[in-house]
């Protein structure tokens, strides 16, 4: 995308990959993306009460085209999967995704088939966050958490090696539809 | 509106134009003078500057963390006897009540034979203990109903929310994750029972803590172990 992408993986890299993680990490934007009861403690978060913006997330935003961050606040139906998929595939790149409460993260107790069990069959995810629903306080852990993996984020060739790695990990795992026991 | 009707139609032969609010505004603040009207602009910030002085209202989360009620239900826990001996029996009722079907037990028999003539150990006093204990936090609902279907109160709930990760794999919880921690005087099962004591005594409260005994095998089998 831009010049870290030519640079040669090194110590220039490496410092180059602290600092925009440490400025990624302090400049993220959430999308509004409150689907069921998590987007009551999603909007609680925003209030002076947790302060959302402490973490350099000044607001929500309303337009996915302006956002990092989309945190999936609630069940998604079969019927709303399609959209979701679309919200993600409008923000722009580097963006992540937070899988706010068990409905989220794995269908929780709708397991049904009117219900997507786990959002990340359609997008991939960064943090799981369990509780039903997550206090607000639990949200700012995952974004913490979410912070810290931010940091870590390779650019350039390393980004290409981790992407392939990944890639690798991912052929070799388990589809999600063939797990079994507590994994399904 | 109103407003807007009277600059918009005029008014009607003889009548006397009644003069609009922000044509009344502007001969106001004319009035007043200059300075004044620099000074409201300042007067705006004073809600801001004085909001300088107020008490802070926010959780200052990760630094300055708020305690949450009583008994609000967060992480579960595996408690144990005062000797180190796990509560549970492994009759899976709490997988059964389990609205999400977030919980794993297997139960297995205790085993009184000695280790070396192939035993496989006493891990809670009674006839069984529970082997293998998971709980998907993906899917529990923290609602509280396999604490309240637990016979011996070997499943309670404490305080703790922190649970956010990153993959599937590490947010379903292992019975070494969810046990409590060995507290003043436990000794590590699997050992034997207190001497002269039967599973309902424990219950009763008359075991009190680890004999020297228990804390002799609990040694020699973590010594065992190493080698």
């Amino acid at each position: 995308m831009g010049l870290e992408e030519q640079l040669p993986s090194g110590i220039l890299l490496s410092t180059i990959e602290g600092l925009a993680g440490y400025m990624r990490k302090a400049s993220m934007w959430p999308a509004t993306f409150g689907l069921a009861c998590c987007a009551i403690e999603m909007m609680a978060v925003g209030t002076p009460d947790y302060d959302i913006a402490r973490f350099g997330m000044e607001r929500f935003s309303a337009t996915p085209r302006q956002a990092d961050l989309m945190i999936v606040a609630g069940r998604v139906s079969q019927k709303m999967a399609p959209v979701v998929r679309q919200v993600y595939d409008q923000m722009p790149n580097p963006k992540w995704v937070i899988a706010m409460g068990v409905c989220a993260s794995s269908g929780g107790m709708f397991n049904n088939y009117a219900i997507v069990q786990g959002v990340d069959h359609i997008v991939p995810v960064d943090i799981y966050l369990p509780g039903c629903p997550p206090r607000p306080e639990m949200l700012l852990n995952a974004i913490i958490t979410l912070h810290k993996e931010i940091v870590k984020m390779p650019l350039g060739a390393n980004r290409v090696a981790a992407a392939r790695a990944a890639e690798e990990a991912a052929l070799a795992a388990t589809p999600t539809h063939q797990m079994k026991g507590l994994l399904a | 509106m109103a407003d807007d009707k009277a600059l918009a139609t005029p008014a009607p032969d003889g009548d006397v134009a009644v003069p609009t609010t922000a044509a009344r505004k502007r001969d106001e603040a004319a009035a007043r003078g200059a300075l004044s009207q620099v000074l409201d602009t300042v007067a705006g910030f004073g809600v801001s500057f004085g909001t300088i002085f107020r008490k802070l209202e926010t959780e200052e989360y990760p630094e300055e963390k708020r305690p949450t009620a009583k008994r609000f239900h967060g992480r579960h826990q595996l408690n144990r006897h005062p000797d180190g001996l796990e509560k549970c029996v492994g009759c899976e009722l709490c997988a059964w009540a389990c609205p999400a079907d977030a919980i794993l037990v297997e139960g297995a028999d205790n085993d009184d034979t000695p280790l070396d003539e192939g035993g496989q150990g006493r891990f809670s006093p009674g006839e069984r203990y529970g082997r293998v204990y998971q709980i998907n936090y993906l899917r529990c609902i923290f609602c509280g109903l396999c604490i309240e279907a637990c016979p011996t109160r070997a499943l309670t709930m404490t305080n703790e929310y922190e649970l956010a990760d990153n993959s599937r794999e590490k947010l379903i919880f292992t019975k070494e994750q969810l046990l409590a921690p060995l507290q003043e005087g436990m000794a590590a099962p699997p050992h034997a029972m207190a001497p002269h004591m039967e599973e309902r005594d424990y219950f009763l409260g008359k075991v009190h803590s680890a004999t020297p005994e228990q804390h002799a095998e609990a040694d020699q089998l973590t010594e065992g172990g190493a080698h």
